[in-house]
């Protein structure tokens, strides 16, 4: 069944895109994270143009963190506190990010530029988790590991502006989270993701932040990015496809659901390792299509600057 | 404007343009050799839009060839040039062409070089060489003919430039007919078809048709509305967004 996508303007299979959605969430559903990261080179590898696919998958991204954080949010794990201080850098990110992403566009170099912030933060987040990840599964192993100091001081945590977040229990540098919310917008404006691969590590380490709140907190503050991203795509560079979205979302939702059931049957190491094959995997996939030669270097664009 | 305005605009600038062209046929001497139309003025884009075809038939006054040429709504393009640069391949050298049609395809019923020499094939635009692209001039000669060439590719290869020889065909001496196929990338705007009757390798005869190709229903409305109020279009998709995902909570936290 083909539809056509009013602001990609072209023609797609939905049940090839309600496949892709159902995979991607699956795969999000299982690995908790947002798939965004995916979702973006495999709407670029069908047709869609760069900028829309990064558009749209902003759009898709609100409703995905809307249903996500429901269930935290029941829970009560969302520090809404530190969110709030979080979106605050996240909105100047965003701002920011949806600028430079029209300048890149008018010069020419968006694509190049997506491709290669994926290739970046995809490798490097990539190579982390599995590392990471591999020697946890050794530690199991060898049970007597010695256990971590449970805080550390660095440099980051000297900063200015400190703030009470009681709800996490931390005294720390508005700066902190600000500055995490700012990488985060930014993300979500030029590589049409949430970031959530990005900011859980950061909030993690680099805040100590209680582990239970992570998540919730992290889809709080993307929900707002995400909105802003899409508000200010569709404002400046007119590539927002609802169609397009309404079409992920649908397969993104069922295809969560059976992802999470099928998550709970892996060890949390061994997801963590599978993730992080699969993010590396991607990372040298565009990395390849960087280096090798093109089918025809010359391309066209007739949209206007 | 509206969308049923603004396709008014569109069919009244056809329609005078159809006004002005029967008004230079009636003042020349080769008026009504030939005569040609189309199955469809307007190509509407809907939801389920896969690509059409589109049907000209006409009927000429005695022997001779007819070329078609079908040429889109013309736009500046511009054709980039990837290199490679510290091991990877990015867009490095650029060429803006001001007057691009958005969509060409050339239908004859026997190949050109057999009937009509290059004078009459220029001063026409009929085939892919002989098109005025409006380069803009920045460039050295064969720098320009190659990022020309590799535009002219690109299209072809999204099927919105050909030439199909041989495809009019002829029932008889005088009937003639074509289909001219629409992918659906086709760009929307108003789209001139000119059918020309050749003799003697000089046009004796041409008549121009407009053609519509403009999005209609819900495609249509969501173009429209992204164009035009595109903070309102933000604004809705955010709110539509929040929605399902909150609809997609509710229901999945039964079961």
């Amino acid at each position: 069944m083909q539809v056509y996508l009013p602001i990609a303007e072209m023609s797609v299979n939905a049940l090839l895109v309600l496949g892709m959605g159902g995979l991607v969430g699956f795969l999000s559903g299982m690995f908790g994270v947002g798939g965004g990261f995916l979702m973006t080179p495999l709407l670029i590898f069908i047709g869609v143009p760069p900028a829309v696919a990064v558009g749209t998958q902003a759009n898709q991204l609100v409703a995905a963190s809307v249903s996500g954080v429901l269930a935290h949010w029941r829970r009560g794990n969302v520090d809404v506190k530190l969110g709030v201080v979080m979106l605050m850098g996240g909105m100047v990110g965003t701002v920011a990010g949806v600028w430079i992403f029209s300048m890149l566009q008018r010069i020419g170099q968006i694509d190049i530029a997506i491709t290669l912030s994926y290739v970046f933060f995809l490798g490097t987040i990539g190579t982390m988790m599995m590392v990471e990840a591999s020697r946890a599964l050794i530690r199991r192993r060898a049970p007597t590991a010695k256990r971590g100091k449970l805080h550390r001081h660095m440099w980051l945590h000297g900063l200015p502006l400190k703030m009470r977040f009681q709800r996490s229990k931390l005294y720390i540098s508005a700066l902190l989270p600000a500055g995490i919310g700012a990488i985060g917008g930014m993300l979500v404006a030029i590589m049409g993701i949430g970031g959530g691969f990005m900011l859980v590590p950061a909030m993690i380490y680099l805040l100590n932040m209680p582990t239970g709140l992570v998540a919730g907190t992290s889809l709080f503050q993307i929900i707002f990015t995400t909105a802003m991203a899409t508000l200010l795509q569709a404002a400046t560079n007119q590539t927002v496809d609802v169609m397009l979205a309404l079409l992920l979302l649908i397969g993104g939702v069922v295809g969560a659901q059976f992802g999470t059931k099928a998550g709970g049957k892996l060890r949390g190491e061994q997801a963590r390792l599978l993730l992080a094959s699969l993010v590396v995997a991607v990372a040298l996939k565009l990395a390849f299509d960087l280096v090798v030669e093109p089918n025809d270097v010359f391309t066209i664009s007739t949209r206007l600057p | 404007m509206s969308r049923i305005g603004r396709l008014w605009t569109v069919r009244a600038a056809g329609g005078l343009a159809g006004l002005l062209a029967g008004g230079l046929l009636a003042a020349t001497v080769w008026a009504q050799q030939l005569v040609a139309d189309l199955s469809s003025h307007l190509i509407a884009i809907n939801t389920g839009f896969t690509g059409t075809e589109v049907v000209l038939f006409g009927t000429t006054d005695g022997a001779g060839d007819v070329a078609i040429v079908v040429t889109g709504p013309r736009t500046p393009v511009t054709v980039r040039r990837k290199e490679r640069i510290a091991g990877i391949w990015i867009n490095a050298h650029s060429a803006r062409f001001e007057q691009v049609p958005g969509y060409y395809m050339v239908a004859t019923n026997r190949p050109l070089d057999q009937f009509v020499g290059r004078p009459v094939l220029e001063r026409h635009q009929i085939g892919l060489p002989n098109l005025q692209l409006g380069p803009r001039e920045q460039l050295a000669p064969e720098q320009l003919a190659l990022f020309r060439s590799a535009l002219i590719r690109n299209k072809q290869r999204a099927g919105l430039y050909g030439i199909s020889l041989g495809q009019v065909s002829f029932l008889g001496e005088r009937l003639f007919r074509t289909n001219i196929y629409f992918p659906a990338n086709v760009p929307t705007g108003l789209y001139n078809v000119e059918a020309l009757l050749i003799r003697d390798g000089e046009v004796v005869s041409a008549q121009t048709t407009p053609l519509v190709v403009s999005k209609v229903g819900f495609s249509a409305e969501i173009y429209d509305f992204a164009r035009n109020q595109p903070m309102f279009y933000g604004m809705a998709a955010v709110i539509g967004a929040i929605a399902a995902g909150w609809l997609a909570g509710a229901i999945f936290r039964r079961m």
